[in-house]
């Protein structure tokens, strides 16, 4: 058929054992993410066809066939072998959107090691608590990044190796060692190791109201809900050339920057550089980009920008266009019709389900500020919040929800089986947020049910940042919730009391941010610190976030009774 | 190079860049598109150069553009010391 297939005719017509098929998968045999994204296309004669066209913020540019991307990605296996690493161990790849980092991914997971990507942005704790937790045998990086490993690399026992892709002629110490992809001897042979449907692949770190970040465990069976929805919802066709802003630090960047358009053999396009609309426009432009998978942020930044400078370019390449990591809200589905000619499709998903599960369909009619209909495969509904029952009304709030099972699910979080196991309640999995559904199936976002704060499209967890506010001098208590912000969303508010002898102004408010800042990350940086009496808390003295959030939200609070007593 | 710049590039030194980090962050350097300064790290720079030269800048104004070279962050801020100073 020319034209997409409806959601009905989904419904009848796809499902996880086609990809199976489609993927030549035989249950209970080989298989493994980073054969299938090179190998497996070589061998269906798509060796020569470009894998990945790179380009730098200064328009540097490198080109990557299949056969590259085979070839390359075991001679970063066979070096990972020369230093030991054994399956099951992790490896973390910690690096800018490099080339070394997508294929250096595929070569990971060709030794049957388990890929442990982190955002290059992450200040040193941020790093070390994640590296930590894991026991992150080594790390791949690039020599900007390199003084924060070595801050903290004396902290990390098992951190053995690491590894620096642009060492040139840098100093290297005592378990450094330099590897440079394009320079070393290529491997076209590489026994690529057995995994199977549940061998270990990615760890992703993810953040949660409670506790530190919680590494959410993928296995290799998740390629066969990456391919798929990559193949019906983003849709790429063999001679599109598809754009997935998502740096592979996050699930997105993984799922869909890297396994998805690869197992589907899509010629992808990357930009290693900091928002700039011009820059981004005249990187479609130039590239003939026709499917391009972006964020709600990125978007409203292009929307303050304005539609003239779009109108400055020829966009009319653009085919596809969707939206990941919160809600897409109607404004901006309106404008991209307008801007682009195109509505962006939002899809709802999670590090957790690491495949999209509530997705506008290329087929399907958009309705505005909705996240769509669930996945053909996906069982999917809202819960009471109290007795974790369905609710068949429609139009009525409840817990997304979504029944265990399908193929990308992660199969625990690392070494936390008590913070995996509240995941599920009454055989359902809790996402952790609160929709409605609509008469027509629709479903429409309503936030987060918890104290996680969405900023950009990322999640950031309350209690690192407090943790991190409370190592500054000054510091007495935090609190740390989200503020709406018209880009972001949401972003990072600080709630603090200081301690005897320290002034509230805007030089400590400043040098606060600055610490949070460098110790974890940019997105974790509170874009306000108010400075407080004290902070609201229940009898026992548990800090009452929601009282502050729901009052930057302009929201009621709600019935606290229970909490109080707390 | 003047003085506010020269400010700003030390400001983006000390704060952005590692210690051994030996880029050099010139008028011209692209610290946004360049993946210097990210767009959440903007409020800090922001709320430093606010301090520093008594000016608001309001929120609409700082955008990445406005904030991508130290030439066009000192013209921003020449713009809102031209403000103040009428208000």
């Amino acid at each position: 058929m020319n034209r997409p297939p409806t959601y009905e005719e989904l419904l009848s017509g796809v499902s996880w054992p086609d990809a199976e098929r489609e993927l030549g998968y035989e249950p209970g045999g080989f298989l493994n993410i980073g054969w299938m994204c090179s190998d497996r296309i070589c061998r269906l004669g798509l060796a020569d066809k470009v894998a990945l066209c790179w380009e730098d913020y200064q328009g540097n540019q490198k080109r990557y066939t299949f056969d590259d991307v085979r070839v390359l990605s075991n001679t970063v296996a066979r070096f990972l072998c020369t230093l030991d690493i054994k399956p099951g161990e992790r490896v973390c790849l910690f690096m800018d959107r490099v080339p070394e980092l997508y294929i250096g991914l595929l070569g990971i997971l060709k030794t049957g090691a388990v890929a442990q990507p982190l955002f290059s942005a992450f200040g040193d704790e941020s790093l070390f608590v994640r590296l930590n937790d894991a026991g992150t045998a080594a790390l791949i990086t690039q020599k900007k990044h390199l003084p924060k490993v070595r801050k903290i690399r004396a902290q990390l026992p098992s951190l053995r190796d690491v590894i620096v892709a642009d060492a040139e002629d840098l100093l290297l110490r005592e378990g450094e060692f330099a590897f440079d992809m394009e320079a070393a001897d290529r491997v076209d042979s590489f026994p690529v190791y057995p995994t199977t449907a549940e061998s270990p692949s990615i760890l992703h770190y993810t953040s949660g109201t409670t506790g530190q970040p919680k590494g959410a465990q993928h296995v290799h069976y998740s390629i066969i809900s990456q391919y798929l929805t990559t193949k019906v919802v983003l849709d790429p066709h063999p001679e599109d050339i598809y754009w997935c802003n998502a740096d592979p630090g996050w699930v997105t960047g993984t799922s869909y920057g890297i396994i998805g358009p690869w197992s589907n053999a899509a010629t992808q396009v990357v930009l290693d550089s900091g928002f700039n609309a011009e820059r981004w426009y005249q990187f479609i432009e130039k590239h003939r980009v026709t499917v391009w998978y972006s964020a709600p942020t990125a978007i409203r930044l292009l929307m303050k920008e304005g539609t003239e400078l779009a109108r400055h370019h020829d966009l009319s390449s653009l085919r596809h266009l969707a939206s990941v990591g919160e809600p897409l809200n109607a404004q901006a589905v309106l404008w991209s019709q307008e801007a682009f000619g195109k509505p962006f499709h939002d899809t709802f998903w999670q590090t957790e389900t690491g495949c999209i599960v509530v997705t506008n369909f290329p087929g399907m009619p958009i309705k505005a500020g909705s996240m769509g209909r669930p996945f053909p495969g996906i069982t999917a509904t809202v819960l009471n919040t109290k007795t974790y029952e369905p609710i068949n009304q429609p139009g009525i709030a409840g817990l997304i929800a979504l029944r265990p099972g399908w193929p990308s699910m992660i199969r625990g979080y690392w070494n936390n089986e008590a913070g995996f196991n509240k995941k599920f309640k009454n055989g359902w999995y809790l996402c952790g947020d609160r929709a409605s559904i609509d008469a027509d199936g629709y479903y429409w976002f309503m936030g987060r049910d918890d104290d996680v704060i969405n900023t950009g499209g990322h999640l950031v967890g309350p209690f690192e940042i407090e943790s991190a506010l409370l190592e500054h001098q000054a510091v007495q208590e935090s609190a740390a919730v989200a503020k709406p912000d018209p880009v972001n969303m949401e972003v990072v508010k600080a709630f603090v009391t200081l301690k005897p002898g320290y002034k509230p102004d805007a030089d400590l408010e400043l040098e606060i941010m600055n610490h949070i800042r460098k110790r974890l990350s940019p997105l974790a940086m509170p874009q306000e610190i108010e400075f407080v009496d004290s902070l609201p808390k229940t009898r026992s003295g548990k800090i009452v976030r929601r009282i502050l959030r729901c009052r930057e939200f302009n929201e009621p609070v709600g019935d606290l009774s229970t909490i109080m007593d707390d | 190079m003047d003085e506010l710049s020269q400010v700003i590039c030390d400001y983006v030194r000390r704060e952005y860049l590692e210690e051994d980090d030996e880029r050099e962050i010139a008028e011209d350097t692209r610290l946004i598109s360049g993946g210097i300064v990210d767009s959440f790290s903007m409020v800090s720079l922001k709320r430093f150069l606010e301090k520093k030269y008594q000016i608001q800048i309001p929120d609409a104004a700082a955008t990445p553009d406005a904030f991508d070279t130290v030439r066009s962050i000192v013209a921003l801020v020449h713009q809102f010391q031209k403000v103040s100073a009428h208000a």
